[in-house]
Order: structure tokens, then C-alpha cells, then sequence
């Protein structure tokens, strides 16, 4: 296990250190920050100043290797528009962005499995075709356009939510969230929904899918020839069968939300981290985006390796150890 | 639609502010991404709009971006030196008293600023000596006579010498070192989302009519627009054209508009001999660059139906462009008249150029910096083949498009350009390169004209802004004349604004709080 786990380490630091080399390089070639940043009135001794305050008349290998050496002593650089630590930029932003993820997934969970069972149960009734065909359209409109209809709807014709912005937040265990509050449940609920449709449309198909498969089997069968009553065979036989599936792709994609949550974010003015990462890519902030991409595959990393670790131990068939095996 | 349900909830607001309610907040849409609250440490537009609600500078500006005394007031006493006097009694937000000595530590702060693109200390250079005459007189001594200094000064925000001597950018953010003279004080500055205000009781300039204001930032046109309608905020900055007709028909709600400071113009590299991208029609590089030839250009500025451009591309959002600053901007040449549209006359001048089958161009634009900047470069693709110039257009985001220009990849370029002064655009934009007297840093044409550099310099070393003026005109209808850029058009800028509210809208496309006033 320890093997695995210290393996499973060097193999991230390989992917930083590429990933970083690469996104550096990406960077340079599209463009030099002083051309976006610079004050259009500056004069050749300003543009030559800024240059050299930031670093960037050094050769990009000598760039790229004081930000190597930074990033060993915990040090991701400095941002170049926003006077302050790249890495803090981000950690200030990322409390927006993990909650509405989450209240996302909680939505697309909490809606998802009811209407999947049903879909799954009566397949052929008008409520279950209506489910799949809404389905459809959580999986085909584009999110930007999803949102401002929302907008649209809620905020500008019936003015029941705001329609920009975070709410009021309170601090817990020293990180701002936003839903212990009524005015922040407002300013969430639309966003939060906008994200959540496609995992909900996803989660409809799969748990209908799994919910039909499972009813075919002879176990269900069996159960209900015993005289069970439905909703019996339903809790202990289907869904348990159901949710395995169900539960590997949530949290999966619960990455993939972060990484949406950027359209979701532009959209309804939501302060997180995405929408950091769009305005840091308009001007080029090397550091804010570089770091940025370190945190997010730092943290798919160690995702991974909880999720890897809990299957061993939820499922005896599953090995790590890998070689031998 | 929406116009119904929320009438009444207008009303309401009206009647609370008639009834001289304390607690009245305005809340703004600003259209960009406030980075920091320091205010030396980017000159970026939507750092500056927020930070002069926080900070005074020495030299304000006017609706039409004229200098007009604010803190201070001036006189040169000889042209080599301007003496300002401070008003007595501006208070600080802690209510200590703002003296010379925090004038004088705010002019000389932005030298001192690591791993910053500043953008400040071309505007404090020209000043050699610092004089502290007592504690409301300071005199500042320029190496030469130097007459854009009240306009450079207006861009250099005054803090608190006391709060911002070892202040870090946190310390701003946080609001300890974000003291100023300015008409709000920092409440919360939570960064990609709002500023939080609140009126500063002891503001020199008068009481204000909110004590609260919050300004949130909204990148996105159409959520800016949605905000507004449904009444989550007050007013907005920077009206997406597509939204302007349905607000304008809109009675809960209305408009602003201006002719901006910016300029929208072509640079045609006229400095080399072979531009890239300036070719044959059949692919063939040109024997010698055809923009050197003065009746190249003019053929190419005849070629632009520009009120066409102005009503159907820009949705009537600009005016005919024929200065390199707009109408209400210090040095723009009321006499000189945009080139009137007359393709027969352009293809002559080609012919007499020596182009009878003209040639083929790339111009080059960004996508996502003015308004509609795109359509506007294929327009005048369009209008350029029409004379025989087939012209191809390469649209590019600007972090990619500014890199390419100053690296001189284009042969046609399009740019825009704000300022407060033609003389000072000039230096910018058509002055020979030089980078020991900070002349010609966006020359991207490669235009050289000694005798109009000449005139720049003399212009800018005027210290009688009568004299300027007269003498920055001078210069902007030379380089009309000679066609020095190809210019386009003056954009309008608009805010929109619930009713009962007006705002004097500002050529420099600031949105100030305190320029809004309960109708």
C-alpha cells in the first residue's frame, strides 16, 4: 500500500514538472504580458522597466527554472496584474468554486437517482419518456445559453433571484460558504442548477440503465416470487446494484464540474476560481495561470488516490500492489 | 415584458430617496476585472475606475477630460515650474489631514514598486525636483518646459503617506493602506467580485447623496444588461450594443452617451520597404512598400465610407473619424474633415501612384477589444477591394494580436487609442522611435516625419495651455494631412441607468459614483 501510495507520488511530480514545462511554453508562445499589461501612454523606459520587474527578460529556461526552484520551497510566483501571491489568488477563489460544485452535484444526485428509478421503472409511460427527453436536452443545450435563459426567466421577468454575484457568505471553520444563509441560497440556487444539469442528465440515464438491467435479473425476479413487496426488492436489490456505478462516475465527475463550473461561473458572475483563470489567460498572468493548473492536477491527484485506496478497501477483488499480482 | 413587475419597486426607490432616506445605496456594473487596489501598481482602466472612488489625484479631469483643479490648484510661476496649492482641510479617510508631504510620497511611490507592469512613472519622470514649500504649497521642477504635466498628474493617485509607507498589495487589499481623500472609503474589496464603499464623511467635495455604494464586477454583456433589468443594480458602464435599442424603448430606464476619447484607425506600415502581408495580386512581393506614397494612404482613407461604418456596422455608436483624438479631447482640429467617401477619386490616386490594378493586403484586428472591431476591419476589407486593394483580414484575441503588432508582423494594423491630449497621442503613436526622449512606443506604421515631431515637441513643451492647444491643433491636422494613420471613427460610449438617476458621461470612459446624482 505504501508502495502504491509513494509510487503513485513521483508519478504526480513527473506530471507537475511536465505539465508545468508545457503550460509555461504554451504561454510564452502566445504572447508577452507586458504588451496587454502595460499602460498604452508608458514610454520605451517604463515597458523596459516592467519588463525586467517581472522577470521576463530573462531567457524563458532561467524563467522557467526560478519558477521550478520557487515552486520547491512552496513559492508559485507572484501574479502579474494583482500584487499578490499567485497561490493565495487561487486558495481566496477556490471555496466558491468547491461549493457550487458541490451544491451542483448534490442537485444532480438528489434529482438524478429518483428520476432515473422512475424512468427505469415505467420505461414506457408518458412520465418516463418525458424524463428521458428532458434528459436529452440536459445532455444537448449548451450551458451559456441554459443560464441566460434562466436569467432570463427568474431574474429579469418574475424577479424571484438575483441573477449575478455571490450571496451573503459566514465563515466556517475559516472558509467562506455561502449556503447557511437565505440570500446566498438565492444567489446559488440558479448556478448550481445551470452546472448540475448535464451530471443530472447523466445520472437519469445511468441509474434508468442500471434500474433496467437490474430488474431483468433473476435475483429481482426471485425477490419478488418470494411475495416482497416492490419497494422492498427496489431499496435492498436494484439500487444497491444501481448505485455502484452510479457512485464511480459522481465522483469522477465531480472533476469535470470544477472544470465546467467555468462557463457557469462567467455566466452568473460567480467569483471562482474559473472565472480567475479566464481573466488570467485574457492578460497572459503567467503565475496565476501556471498555478492554477498545478492545484487543479494536484488535486485530481490526490482524488484518485482516495478514490484508488477506498476501492482496496471496499473491495477485496481490487489490488494495488499490481506487480506479483 | 419585464418592464411591469418591477415598475412599482422603482417607484418605491424614487419615493425613498424624495423622502431623503439615510440608508440609500447605489449599486454599479463595471464591465472589467478590478486586479488591485493599489494604485500605483497597474495603470489599467478598471483599476483606476475603482481606486479614484477611494483616492484623489492632484489634477482631476473634467467631463471632457479637460484638467480642472481638485485638491489643488496651480500656476507656473515660470515654465519650468509648477506650484500647486493644496486645499486646506481634505481629510483622509482617518480623518487626518492631507499635507504636501503625502503629495510628494505619492509622486515619487511609483519608482518604488517591485514585480509590478506599473505604468506610472512615465507621468512622474518629467518631474526632476520636489520642493516643499510648507504644508500646503509644493512646487514641482521639470528638466524642460513641459506642458502635459496636469494631464500626467491627473493619473497618479494621492494615498496617505502615514498608511502606505511600508504597505504591501495585501495591505491595499485588505483596506489598512487604501486611505485616501476620494469620495468613498474601501468597505471590502473582494477581488473578480464587488467593491464595497461607503461614503466618506469629511469628502471636501460636498455630501454625497449615497452612503453606500457597491460595485460589481461584470464581465459578461448580457449578464451586465440582465442585472440591471431586473433590478439586482442601479446602472452599468459599457451598454453592449445589442442591448442599447430595447433599453432606449425601456421607460424604467435611461441612457448616457458621449463621444469617447477613442480613436479607431488603421496603421499602414509606411517604414519599411517590404510590409508583410503587402503583396501583388498574384502573390509576387511588391518592387517598394506603396503605403510610403502619400496618395497610397489618401486613396485608402477615400476608399472608407465612414458614417456607413458608423451607422450600420457600429449600430450609430461613433462619428466619422478625422483627428487622432475625438471632438471634446485638448488639440482635436475642429477644421478637419473626415475624408469623404469617393471610390472613383481613390482608384485615381492609385492609378497616378502607379497601382491602376491595385494590390493585396492583410489587415490585421483584434476580436475582443473595441466594439465590433472585427466587423469593422471586414468592412473595410471590403471597401478597400472595391478600389482594387484585395484585402484579407486576420482577426486574433488581443493577448495574441499586441505581441504580433510590436513585433511587427503586420502590414496593416488596426488600433485604438484613448488620450487625453492630441499632442500626447502623437508622441505615442506617429513620433519617430525614440526611446531616450519616450517618443513613438506604439509607432507600429513606422511613420517618420521630422517636421511633424518637431511640432509635437513644441506643443507638448508649452506651458500656456492656450499656446498648446492651438499648437497640439497644428500638429493633429499635419498628420491628417499626411495622412500619418488612416482614422476610422470616435466610438460612443453609453451607460444605462434606472430611471431617476442621470449621470454626466465622461469622454474618458470612467464611471464615477460621485458623477451620479438622484434626478
Amino acid at each position: 500500500m505504501l508502495s502504491f501510495a509513494l509510487r503513485r507520488l513521483l508519478q504526480s511530480v513527473i506530471v507537475l514538472l511536465i505539465m508545468s514545462g508545457l503550460v509555461f511554453a504554451g504561454v510564452y508562445a502566445i504572447g508577452n504580458p507586458i504588451d496587454i499589461l502595460i499602460n498604452p501612454q508608458a514610454d520605451q523606459a517604463e515597458i523596459a522597466a516592467a519588463t525586467k520587474a517581472l522577470g521576463l527578460d530573462q531567457p524563458l529556461w532561467r524563467q522557467y527554472w526560478n519558477f521550478i526552484a520557487g515552486a520547491f520551497a512552496g513559492d508559485l510566483g507572484r501574479s502579474f496584474a494583482a500584487n499578490t501571491p499567485a497561490a493565495a489568488l487561487i486558495f481566496e477563489r477556490m471555496p466558491a468554486t468547491i461549493e457550487l460544485a458541490l451544491a451542483a452535484m448534490v442537485m444532480a444526485v438528489a434529482l438524478g437517482i429518483p428520476l432515473g428509478l422512475v424512468a427505469g421503472l415505467k420505461a414506457e409511460s408518458w412520465i418516463g419518456r418525458t424524463i428521458m427527453a428532458g434528459s436529452i436536452l440536459g445532455f444537448s443545450l449548451p450551458t451559456f445559453w441554459v443560464g441566460l435563459m434562466l436569467i432570463m426567466v427568474f431574474s429579469v421577468w418574475l424577479g424571484w433571484l438575483p441573477p449575478t454575484g455571490r450571496g451573503q457568505v459566514v465563515m466556517v471553520l475559516g472558509l467562506p460558504v455561502s449556503f447557511l444563509t437565505r440570500d446566498g441560497l438565492l444567489h446559488l440556487f440558479m448556478p448550481a442548477l445551470n452546472l448540475a444539469l448535464f451530471q443530472l442528465s447523466l445520472l437519469i440515464r445511468l441509474t434508468r440503465a442500471g434500474t433496467r438491467e437490474a430488474l431483468a435479473q433473476d435475483y429481482v425476479r426471485f425477490a419478488r416470487a418470494k411475495g416482497l413487496s416492490m419497494s422492498h426488492v427496489l431499496r435492498v436489490h436494484v439500487l444497491k446494484n444501481v448505485l455502484i456505478p452510479v457512485v464511480t462516475v459522481t465522483g469522477l465527475e465531480f472533476g469535470s464540474l470544477i472544470a465546467f463550473a467555468i462557463v457557469t461561473e462567467t455566466i452568473f458572475a460567480w467569483p471562482g476560481m474559473g472565472k480567475l483563470l479566464i481573466d488570467s489567460i485574457n492578460v497572459l498572468d503567467r503565475p496565476v495561470i501556471v498555478a492554477y493548473l498545478l492545484i487543479i492536477v494536484l488535486l485530481f491527484v490526490v482524488i484518485n488516490l482516495i478514490v484508488d485506496l477506498a476501492y482496496t478497501a471496499l473491495d477485496p477483488r481490487v489490488r494495488l500492489a499490481g506487480r506479483g499480482a | 415584458m419585464g418592464s411591469f413587475s418591477w415598475r412599482p419597486g422603482v417607484l418605491a426607490g424614487l419615493f425613498f430617496l424624495a423622502a431623503g432616506a439615510a440608508a440609500a445605496e447605489l449599486r454599479i456594473g463595471l464591465s472589467a476585472d478590478v486586479t488591485t487596489m493599489d494604485p500605483h501598481f497597474v495603470a489599467a482602466q478598471p483599476n483606476l475606475t475603482a481606486q479614484q472612488h477611494v483616492f484623489d489625484s492632484l489634477v482631476r479631469t473634467d467631463e471632457r477630460s479637460r484638467p480642472v483643479p481638485g485638491i489643488a490648484t496651480w500656476r507656473t510661476p515660470d515654465p519650468l515650474t509648477w506650484e500647486f496649492t493644496l486645499r486646506k482641510g481634505v481629510k483622509f479617510h482617518d480623518g487626518s489631514e492631507l499635507t504636501t508631504g503625502d503629495v510628494v510620497f505619492s509622486l515619487e511611490r511609483p519608482f518604488t514598486i517591485t514585480g509590478s507592469p506599473g505604468g506610472f512613472q512615465t507621468y512622474v519622470r518629467p518631474i526632476v525636483a520636489k520642493e516643499i514649500v510648507d504644508r500646503y504649497t509644493v512646487r514641482l521642477k521639470t528638466a524642460a518646459p513641459y506642458g502635459a504635466l496636469l494631464q500626467d498628474l491627473a493619473e497618479v493617485m494621492i494615498v496617505s503617506k502615514q498608511a502606505a509607507a511600508k504597505a504591501t498589495g495585501e495591505d491595499f487589499d485588505k483596506g489598512r493602506a487604501a486611505v485616501g481623500t476620494g469620495p468613498y472609503r474601501l468597505v471590502r474589496f473582494a477581488r473578480g467580485d464587488r467593491i464595497e464603499l461607503a461614503r466618506h464623511e469629511k469628502y471636501w467635495g460636498g455630501r454625497l447623496p449615497w452612503d453606500r455604494l457597491t460595485l460589481l464586477i461584470l464581465p459578461a454583456d448580457p449578464v451586465r444588461t440582465a442585472a440591471l433589468l431586473s433590478g439586482q443594480i442601479d446602472a452599468i458602464e459599457h451598454v453592449p450594443t445589442a442591448d442599447i435599442a430595447r433599453l432606449r424603448k425601456n421607460t424604467a430606464f435611461r441612457l448616457e452617451q458621449t463621444v469617447s476619447w477613442r480613436t479607431i484607425f488603421l496603421h499602414v506600415d509606411q517604414g519599411r520597404d517590404r510590409p508583410p502581408g503587402v503583396l501583388s495580386k498574384a502573390g509576387k512581393p511588391l518592387d517598394r512598400n506603396p503605403f510610403k506614397d502619400l496618395r497610397v494612404r489618401q486613396a485608402m482613407s477615400k476608399a472608407i465610407n465612414r458614417p456607413a461604418i458608423a451607422e450600420r456596422v457600429m449600430e450609430g455608436l461613433a462619428l466619422p473619424a478625422a483627428n487622432v483624438v475625438s471632438p471634446s479631447v485638448f488639440g482635436h482640429d475642429p477644421a478637419v474633415k473626415p475624408d469623404a467617401y469617393d471610390p472613383g477619386g481613390a482608384k485615381k490616386l492609385l492609378a497616378e501612384a502607379g497601382y491602376p490594378d491595385g494590390f493585396a493586403v492583410t489587415l490585421a484586428t483584434p476580436n475582443n477589444r473595441y466594439i465590433n472591431d472585427e466587423q469593422v476591419a471586414q468592412t473595410v476589407a471590403q471597401m478597400f477591394s472595391r478600389i482594387g486593394i484585395a484585402t484579407k483580414v486576420e482577426a486574433m484575441p488581443l493577448s495574441v494580436y499586441f505581441g504580433r503588432a510590436r513585433n511587427k508582423d503586420f502590414g496593416v494594423a488596426l488600433l485604438g487609442w484613448g488620450s487625453r491630449a492630441a499632442d500626447l497621442s502623437l508622441r505615442s503613436l506617429t513620433a519617430i522611435p525614440d526611446a531616450e526622449k519616450g517618443y513613438g512606443a506604439w509607432n507600429w506604421g513606422g511613420y517618420a516625419n521630422p517636421g511633424l515631431d518637431e511640432m509635437v515637441a513644441q506643443s507638448l513643451g508649452t506651458v500656456d495651455p492656450v499656446k498648446r492647444e492651438a499648437l497640439a491643433r497644428g500638429a493633429s491636422a499635419l498628420a491628417a494631412r499626411e495622412v500619418a494613420i488612416i482614422p476610422l471613427h470616435y466610438q460612443v460610449v453609453t451607460w444605462a441607468m434606472r430611471k431617476g438617476l442621470t449621470y454626466s458621461a465622461r469622454t474618458d470612459e470612467f464611471t464615477f459614483a460621485h458623477h451620479f446624482k438622484p434626478q
